[in-house]
């Protein structure tokens, strides 16, 4: 088997169940599904249908009660070096005592990339987020948006094969949204990474992704993953119009609003 | 407040309210260049020697406690008990094992002023936002780095506030050291011209305290800026945007 074919990400029956003063509480009742390399996966469901513990269990935050949650293969025990990680709420992941350029350098000090190489690779991903001349002002001189896409630039910085995004865009304005929605599918093109997005945007969800995993309400189980078969490349006003897109949309909501 | 002063008690004839003119005076004649130099900067040697050494050993320690978790279960309740001392009982335990000289002041004023900086590091290392430390786990930082450049620095604003704190115990510390047990320093001199009924040296001792205490506030606020600036600077846009 060649390591194409190794999914970047396997859950194998995930299950998390939080101990607790008010006794146990299930986050996932049994969580079953692959992503291929290169793919962009989405994951909506209600709230508390245990998004993003399934996040935290992906990125090797937290293991699992019981079954396998595999990395290209390899059970998770700790944060893997080929995992990046954007978090919804970019000012308290974002360290604010350090410059932009600083934030984005500071994964690529930790493997100890030479001083030169780590200058250009910064200088790459703050440009491929448009962010180029930003490096040397404050997380915090810049707007929501903004902050973000420095966000997504440390976590692509060390070039890692899966990029994890939890509810990131939950927090910005709907202008802002769009515009980021589009600069995470140009910026997955460009560095070929496979995505898995957690969100609670149905429309997100469609926009996005090749295939869309629908989380039952609590307990988690997946209640169907959804093929979005939509062409590539997508766009805000043609991809929104097109009657697929309402289809699948529709067919998605009605999944989220059952019980 | 100055001035009312100056006008109110210019030609006073009163032995315990000196005109400010004269106190004024004293300052120049016996501070300045006059014989209490020698208890001013004895003092100020104290002052600076004994809040280093709480500075540097308040973080330091807070830090090992931070890590060392079973350290920190089996000292928590002493720490406490030592934190709530008021400081001034322990000189005359200080000069018993001390005696009187230069280490006694510098150990009690060390002493005293490591608490608020030692509780202050332990509580703001262990209040840092979890998403942080998860931010700092995926981008792979080993231990030594996270608790350096993630821990220490998140902590910034609280630990500062513990120095602050253990900046005033400090200089309270510097002046009741020097009344119980001292043949120099600014309160030994305060104390023995307030006995001997010199009463304009005695209120110029106590100015050149006030004096002291303001510019090593302002020296603080200065460093602090720098050290905090991206604190304050992010809280203001926090407030701008509310």
């Amino acid at each position: 088997m060649t390591t194409a074919l190794v999914p970047v990400v396997s859950l194998v029956n995930v299950r998390k169940v939080y101990g607790g003063a008010a006794g146990p509480r299930t986050a996932l009742a049994d969580i079953t599904f692959d992503v291929a390399r290169g793919e962009f996966v989405c994951v909506v469901g209600p709230s508390g249908a245990g998004k993003t513990t399934l996040l935290r269990c992906l990125a090797g935050l937290m293991p699992p009660t019981s079954g396998e949650a595999l990395f290209e293969g390899t059970p998770l025990r700790c944060v893997p070096e080929g995992i990046g990680v954007v978090f919804q709420d970019y000012s308290r992941s974002l360290f604010p005592w350090l410059t932009v350029a600083r934030n984005v350098d500071l994964p690529l000090r930790v493997r100890g990339m030479g001083r030169a190489g780590r200058a250009a690779r910064v200088a790459e991903v703050l440009a491929s987020v448009g962010l180029a001349d930003a490096g040397r002002q404050y997380p915090w001189q810049l707007s929501g948006g903004m902050q973000q896409r420095v966000a997504i630039a440390r976590a692509l910085a060390y070039r890692p094969d899966l990029l994890l995004m939890d509810e990131p865009f939950a927090s910005v304005d709907a202008q802002t949204r769009f515009e980021l929605e589009d600069l995470i599918l140009r910026v997955r093109a460009d560095f070929g990474v496979t995505v898995v997005f957690v969100t609670h945007d149905i429309d997100e969800s469609v926009y996005l992704a090749d295939r869309v995993v629908v989380l039952s309400r609590s307990p988690g189980v997946v209640s169907e993953i959804v093929d979005i078969t939509l062409p590539r490349p997508r766009d805000q006003l043609a991809t929104k119009r097109d009657p697929a897109f309402a289809r699948f949309r529709e067919h998605l909501l009605s999944l989220v609003m059952t019980r | 407040m100055f001035v009312a002063w100056w006008v109110r008690s210019a030609g006073s004839k009163s032995l315990y309210f000196p005109p400010l003119e004269s106190i004024v005076k004293a300052l120049w004649t016996q501070w300045v260049t006059g014989p209490a130099r020698a208890d001013l900067s004895s003092s100020l040697e104290h002052l600076i020697a004994g809040y280093a050494i709480a500075c540097v050993a308040g973080i330091g320690l807070g830090m090992a406690l931070w890590a060392l978790r079973y350290a920190r279960e089996a000292t928590s309740p002493y720490l406490y008990f030592l934190y709530v001392l008021p400081a001034p009982v322990l000189v005359p335990a200080a000069m018993t094992l001390f005696g009187i000289g230069f280490s006694m002041k510098v150990v009690l004023i060390a002493f005293a002023a490591l608490w608020p900086t030692l509780l202050n590091t332990l509580d703001g290392m262990r209040g840092v936002d979890a998403v942080k430390l998860d931010t700092s786990r995926v981008l792979g930082l080993p231990r030594w780095r996270n608790a350096l450049q993630v821990v220490l620095p998140a902590a910034g604003p609280q630990i500062v506030a513990g120095l602050r704190n253990s900046l005033q115990v400090a200089i309270i510390l510097m002046v009741v050291s020097e009344w119980e047990a001292s043949t120099d320093g600014i309160g030994y001199y305060i104390v023995s011209a307030q006995q001997s009924f010199d009463y304009v040296g005695m209120w110029s001792g106590i100015i050149v305290l006030a004096i002291i205490g303001v510019v090593a506030n302002l020296l603080f606020v200065v460093a602090e800026n720098r050290v905090l600036h991206w604190h304050y600077g992010a809280r203001a846009v926090e407030g701008g945007t509310r």
